[in-house]
């Protein structure tokens, strides 16, 4: 104990998740309905079942990745002809007409950033698991910017809502969103739910276990 | 205020101390922001969130975007897409772009308001703590600054096939996104959070 970091969970304190009070004398798992005097959120000194819970999230928004990429997002009916669009070939599409600055964001926020974001999430998790002693600093920069950047894949169903909104012009030209969008939102808010379930604290405390495990050895 | 805070990245124990204005403090171990300093901070948020609660209610109500093509004309506001969506029967879509573009983030503003202007005058009303707890845990689902960028896409996308005029909601929507970061830079919850301490 006196060699590990003076860390909240070694002093048997617990800081409050949402106002990040410090609080004494709540010895989890037994007292699990103890509540912040400040702000009256559930306190535990990690986020509860983190692993689990990110594990399910992110073989949730996995499944969802496909059909989202797969299934058309927007269908524009022109004069009795219907085109179905993917995400991918709305890229193809900017791409092709020019706009590359346009494809590249597009490409990024909704191909690229998801399928990194579950990526970075699963190295996360297993480097948790095996106890991982590889730069815990680093590995707790990757995980904010795995919460920072996850917002931004939503773009894809802001441009589809702007577009059902504004093309319809009847038989002349409408467009309608396809199955894919909701697969597509599905994976965003999955993902986010995801990030906001993996404690970083974990990668410190596997840290700390291993320093203790050596010392005694 | 209490004088021990753990970082809330790596749980690390640091005693708290007095910054500089504008100053960070920063954990030693993992580099997560722990708090900061700044000055007149909950006035400034105030100011910013009542400008902000104007500029939602412009953005809402004016026409947004109005598309036209040869003789036909399509006028938009901010919800006509929701709206539309809805009608198709794409309800999760249309309910997950509700929450985010326009639920959560007059939530917050009317939330923020509701925290401020009580505090400013030494109020203390009912629920206070575990309002502002709750606005804390909406903030990451408010997206407008993700619709701006949307926004542009979908001009560029439309650009080529007819003319799209930007409405007066547009350019508050746009003022809206810079004056709501100005408001969560300037805001660091540990001020409020010290003002609502159970014990003063």
């Amino acid at each position: 104990m006196n060699n590990a970091s003076p860390t909240a969970l070694n002093a048997g304190l617990i800081s409050c998740h949402s106002c990040h009070l410090l609080c004494r004398g709540v010895r989890p798992p037994e007292d699990i309905f103890a509540i912040c005097p400040r702000c009256g959120a559930r306190l535990h000194p990690r986020k509860p079942n983190s692993i689990a819970r990110t594990w399910a999230l992110v073989i949730a928004a996995f499944v969802f990745y496909l059909p989202a990429n797969v299934l058309p997002i927007t269908r524009v009916i022109s004069l009795g002809k219907v085109q179905s669009d993917t995400i991918m070939s709305g890229v193809i599409y900017f791409v092709k007409s020019g706009s590359w600055p346009i494809a590249l964001v597009i490409f990024i926020a909704s191909i690229f950033v998801p399928l990194i974001k579950l990526f970075l999430l699963i190295f996360l998790l297993i480097s948790v698991q095996i106890k991982s002693k590889w730069r815990p600093k680093d590995r707790t920069r990757l995980y904010r910017i795995t919460e920072a950047v996850g917002r931004w894949s939503m773009v894809d169903i802001y441009v589809v809502t702007i577009l059902v909104a504004l093309v319809k012009l009847g038989s002349l030209a409408t467009i309608e969103a396809g199955p894919g969008a909701i697969f597509f939102a599905g994976v965003v808010v999955i993902t986010m739910f995801a990030a906001m379930s993996f404690d970083p604290r974990l990668i410190w405390d596997k840290q700390e276990q291993n320093d203790e495990r050596r010392k005694k050895q | 205020m209490e004088s021990i805070i753990a970082c809330h990245e790596c749980d690390l124990l640091h005693q708290r101390q007095p910054l500089p204005a504008g100053g960070t403090a920063r954990c030693v171990r993992c580099g997560a922001m722990l708090y900061r300093r700044k000055p007149n901070s909950l006035d400034r948020v105030l100011a910013l969130t009542a400008t902000g609660f104007v500029l939602f209610i412009v953005a809402n109500v004016y026409p947004f975007l109005t598309f036209r093509l040869e003789a036909q004309k399509q006028e938009t506001t901010l919800i006509t897409g929701i709206v539309e969506l809805y009608h198709q029967g794409m309800w999760i879509v249309a309910g997950v772009v509700f929450l985010t573009s326009i639920l959560v983030p007059l939530l917050e503003l009317i939330g923020m308001l509701y925290v401020l202007l009580p505090l400013k005058f030494n109020i203390r009303p009912w629920k206070l703590p575990i309002f502002f707890r709750w606005i804390r845990s909406f903030k990451p689902w408010g997206m407008m600054e993700v619709f701006m960028l949307g926004i542009l896409v979908a001009f560029v996308k439309l650009a080529k096939m007819a003319t799209i005029i930007p409405g007066i909601a547009l350019y508050a929507f746009m003022a809206l996104i810079f004056v709501l970061a100005a408001s969560a830079a300037a805001l660091d919850p540990h001020i409020v959070w010290d003002q609502l301490e159970p014990h003063s």
